[in-house]
């Protein structure tokens, strides 16, 4: 067993997520066998049977990497993290929750209290008659039991720890995801805080770029489902929204090949700070009216802005919170 | 680390009445990157600029801060002045205290905090300024002038006399713009042609001016220095090679239909040059009107017409561009009140100058165009549609208080018994001699000014009847006119629309063309290598003109005056490995400066070209358009230190 030890110690925990991200390291198929000669997997709930208390038995720093998908919104995941954090020498956000906020930091549109009122007393679904919301602590005949808190805003996981490394992406492909750990095992990482990722934006590999015209100028927006699209025409030249140029590459266009326009979920290059802004300051750049009304109806015939332009970055953007927008 | 030195400025008490200096200079002193920090009274001073070098040399300064003045007024003085130490100009930046602080703030302690933190803003941008070195452009130097009326031949005049080659481009057939159609200018009453006529030939006989009319530009690209233009040629079906300006082929054309020159007063043929003495003197064939009947080739003793010609374009490589293209009247169709240009004895000024002019269609008797007598009562109406911006134009059109009170005393003088009544809203004379001229037509002429605005007019009985009011005696006024002229207001050409698109210059929201500045650079465009003079840019008279005109001409002459160009750096560049070429900073950018390299697949600057106007920085989706030593992270650390 002494082999073993000599393995770097590996750990892999989920937060606010869809569970898609698991589903990624699972997507490695047969080149997980190679992964898993090299390391030694000590932490995966969703995989294995482990326990908080395995985690706290090691020491500061013991595991080498934790790979933590999902966003923050509990308790219980802060605490996690941060207990990951202590006794790991290397920390990677893995997929867009845990790097932007992704998908679940959309719900910072809202007030927890309205969040709660709708997902327990409104929803079509539900029967909940004597309006019961969750609570952190309920006193039962059996003595006080507990819930996480859920927090008022979702964050991203830099906003709660120190994170080292990011691996992009709703969810991360497969060979990035080896990529890095390959560059972990040989120790061959860029400096700290990288993304591990292409840096240039998704245009870059696109495989309809050669359908650009020489000026993007566009008169109408129009939504994708109710466009048809020629498979190899530029979604944006013709007025459909896509997050491409705003994205950072290396996804593998696997939307863009299922014909549907870049939503974003690789988050912006080094050199953005918040994606969805910078989108709506290029999107506003190339409508093609000097007129005031004419441009306020192109843009108002975008549904759900900050939906569209934030679905991964929300909780990540310059404004955190929506109240904040307002 | 970057070592900054910081020099605060008192300017007297401009900045010290407010700001507590001292407090200021302790404040900063501890600020990261700050290694020196010295205050005196005059920096701009010759003393000033010799403390801050010596502290750059004795301190070993990487970069300095001026917190003084605004940089629009000594960011040069201080940017020349730290070169003779051998830093970067580019590694020198101004901390505005003065009119962004002091100078709108009373209290001392509010002051000097926001002092405080404007200089560390600019420091936080100083530590990432990079040195820059200017970009240099070869210069072609060569002018086109666009219009070839007083403006465009005076700048072309002025450029060629200082030995460059110019090519004047003139949309009619002739050279001589609307100053060919006046009368007599005011107030020295000159016979217009006799004064123009001279400047026409010597345009059409100097060595380094290349005449093309009877064409317009249509395609402008390039930039300063190294501009290409494609001139159209419209078709004249006359060879004017062969062309000797005879004038056989005018006199035996049998149609006949009204003349634009004499404002449809008198008639032209179908084959015709504008006047008589038009420069070129060459004949053109108006196809509309044309039947085809060929006399005039019979009678051709050259055999210069030629029906089968086509328009054809002509390519140009210029390095500066004057654009004088002019004016026209508001039509009075747009005036309803006065007619609508519905009533044949209403008339706008223009077409009295032909009525006045001695080679005019009445040979200068004024006679009235529907029945051809001599009017007895004249009402001249000002403001006809200028200064009225609820229904018309709302600025001045500044000429016509002159030429009217002109006309009123060319009328008297042609005929003496006839009375001139001018309704106006107040005379504006200011120029030199024009008060002296107003005061003459209204003391020695006997020409009746009425203070007030005409309400309508109608035709009866063969007069116009004026309904107007006379606000000083506060009299409504009815006059029954034999003819009125109209002061309508000078608009820019139809079509100043493409022309603005054509060489990307702005327009103001009255159509002009919008000046670089409109006290300090009145005769540059914001496109540089693009001039401008006459009306085009706003309504002026001959003088002004002549001077802007010649303003503009000494702007390109200065410009040729090397052969090579300095170009800012700040320019907003590329960074290649962030940029995946998805082109959307292309159609943003104004100057076209930026292509897409589809090879190489990213967007390349013509650095020449930019302007450094940022609109490509904020469209860039990726932040790979960054411009230079004003980087986004730049930014971001300035607002920082203004919050923090």
């Amino acid at each position: 067993m002494s082999e073993q030890k000599l393995k770097p110690k590996v750990a892999f925990y989920w937060c606010a997520s869809c569970g898609g991200c698991e589903e990624a390291v699972v997507d490695l198929a047969e080149d997980i066998l190679d992964v898993v000669e090299k390391i030694d997997i000590v932490f995966w709930p969703v995989a294995m049977d482990f326990k908080k208390q395995d985690v706290e038995n090691y020491s500061n720093g013991e595991i080498a990497v934790s790979f933590i998908n999902g966003a923050i919104r509990t308790e219980e995941q802060l605490e996690m993290a941060r207990l990951l954090r202590k006794k790991s020498q290397l920390v990677v956000a893995f997929g867009s929750c845990s790097h932007l906020g992704g998908i679940p930091g959309l719900a910072n549109l809202y007030s927890r209290e309205d969040l709660f009122d709708t997902y327990y007393n409104k929803l079509p679904s539900n029967d909940n008659p004597r309006k019961i919301l969750p609570l952190t602590e309920t006193e039962t005949d059996k003595g006080t039991i507990t819930l996480p808190e859920i927090h008022r805003t979702v964050k991203a996981l830099n906003q709660v720890i120190n994170v080292d490394y990011y691996l992009p992406g709703c969810a991360p492909p497969p060979d990035l995801i080896l990529n890095a750990i390959q560059a972990i095992l040989e120790n061959n990482l860029p400096p700290l805080g990288s993304v591990l990722a292409p840096e240039k934006s998704l245009c870059d590999t696109c495989p309809r770029k050669d359908s650009k015209p020489d000026k993007i100028l566009i008169k109408k927006i129009n939504r994708i489902s109710l466009t048809e699209i020629p498979p190899d025409k530029c979604f944006l030249a013709e007025g459909v929204i896509c997050m491409g140029p705003a994205t950072r590459s290396g996804c593998g266009e696997r939307c863009i090949n299922a014909n549907m326009p870049c939503r974003g979920c690789f988050g912006p290059t080094s050199a953005v700070e918040d994606q969805g802004a910078k989108f709506l300051s290029a999107l506003t750049s190339i409508i093609d009216s000097e007129d005031e009304q004419e441009i306020k109806a192109i843009l108002d015939s975008v549904i759900d802005p900050t939906g569209l332009f934030y679905m991964y970055s929300l909780a990540s953007s310059v404004k955190r919170k929506y109240q904040d927008f307002k | 680390m970057k070592r900054i030195g910081v020099f605060i400025c008192h300017c007297g008490i401009n900045i010290a009445g407010t700001v507590d200096i001292e407090k200021l200079t302790s404040q900063i002193k501890e600020y990261p990157n700050v290694v020196h920090v010295e205050n005196y009274k005059y920096m701009c001073s010759s003393p000033g600029q010799q403390l801050i070098n010596q502290q750059i040399m004795d301190k070993n300064l990487d970069a300095v801060v001026v917190a003084a003045c605004s940089p629009s007024l000594h960011e040069n003085t201080f940017r020349t002045s730290v070169q003779r130490v051998e830093m970067n100009p580019y590694n020198c930046e101004i901390a505005n205290i003065r009119e962004q602080c002091s100078w709108v703030h009373d209290d001392k302690q509010i002051a000097t905090d926001k002092a405080a933190k404007i200089i560390k803003s600019m420091v936080e941008k100083t530590v990432l300024d990079e040195p820059l070195m200017p970009i240099t452009v070869p210069v072609n130097r060569k002018a086109l002038v666009i219009g070839g009326g007083v403006a465009g031949m005076q700048a072309a005049l002025n450029i060629a006399n200082n030995g460059y080659e110019v090519i004047l481009v003139e949309r009619e057939s002739s050279i001589g713009g609307h100053m060919a159609m006046l009368s007599e200018t005011f107030p020295t009453l000159d016979c217009s042609q006799c004064i123009l006529t001279p400047k026409m030939v010597e345009v059409d006989q100097h060595p380094n001016i290349t005449l093309i009319t009877y064409s317009e530009v249509v395609e402008v690209s390039g930039f300063v220095g190294n501009f290409k233009v494609k001139i159209k040629q419209k078709a004249k079906y006359v060879d004017w090679e062969k062309c000797n300006g005879c004038g056989d082929c005018i006199t035996e054309c049998p149609i006949n239909t009204p003349s634009e020159f004499e404002q449809q007063l008198g008639e032209r043929h179908a084959i015709y040059r504008p006047f008589p003495q038009a420069v070129p003197n060459k004949v053109i064939v108006d196809m509309d009107e044309c039947i085809q009947c060929m006399v005039c080739q019979v009678f051709c003793p050259t055999d210069a017409i030629d029906f089968n010609q086509k328009d054809s374009i002509v390519e140009q490589e210029v390095g500066a561009i004057v654009l004088a293209t002019g004016y026209q009247l508001y039509s009075l169709k747009n005036l309803p009140e006065y007619g609508g240009g519905e009533i044949e004895d209403v008339i706008d000024g223009l077409a009295f100058e032909r009525l006045l002019s001695a080679s005019g269609p009445t040979q200068g008797v004024v006679k009235r165009p529907s029945d051809g007598k001599i009017p007895q009562d004249v009402v001249f109406i000002q403001c006809a549609g200028s200064r009225d911006p609820e229904n018309h134009m709302p600025y001045c059109s500044r000429i016509c208080c002159m030429y009217t009170a002109k006309h009123a005393m060319l009328y008297k003088h042609r005929v003496h018994q006839g009375r001139a009544y001018i309704f106006y809203m107040d005379i504006r004379s200011g120029g030199k001699d024009y008060e002296e001229f107003v005061q003459r037509v209204m003391e020695e002429e006997r020409v009746v000014y009425l203070r007030g605005k005409v309400s309508r007019l109608y035709e009866e009985d063969g007069k116009v009847v004026v309904c107007g009011t006379d606000t000083l005696t506060r009299r409504n006024v009815e006059i029954k006119a034999d003819l009125v002229v109209t002061a309508t207001p000078i608009r820019p050409i139809e079509d100043i629309d493409q022309l603005s698109k054509l060489f990307k210059i702005s327009i103001n929201q009255n159509g002009f063309l919008t000046e670089a500045h409109p006290k300090l650079r009145p005769v540059e465009s914001l496109t540089s290598g693009i001039y401008l003079a006459g009306c085009a840019q706003a309504p002026r008279d001959i003088p002004d003109t002549v001077a802007q005109a010649s303003g503009a001409a000494s702007m390109v002459c200065a410009l040729f005056s090397s052969d090579q160009l300095y170009h800012d750096p700040i320019i907003a560049g590329v960074d290649e490995d962030l940029c995946s070429g998805c082109g959307i900073c292309v159609g943003v950018c104004p100057y076209s400066a930026r292509t897409l390299n589809r090879e190489k697949g990213i967007v390349e600057v013509n650095e020449v070209l930019c302007e450094a106007c940022g609109a490509c920085s904020a469209a860039c989706p990726s932040g790979a358009a960054q411009q230079r030593n004003f980087t986004d992270i730049q930014l971001k650390n300035m607002v920082k230190a203004i919050l923090g």
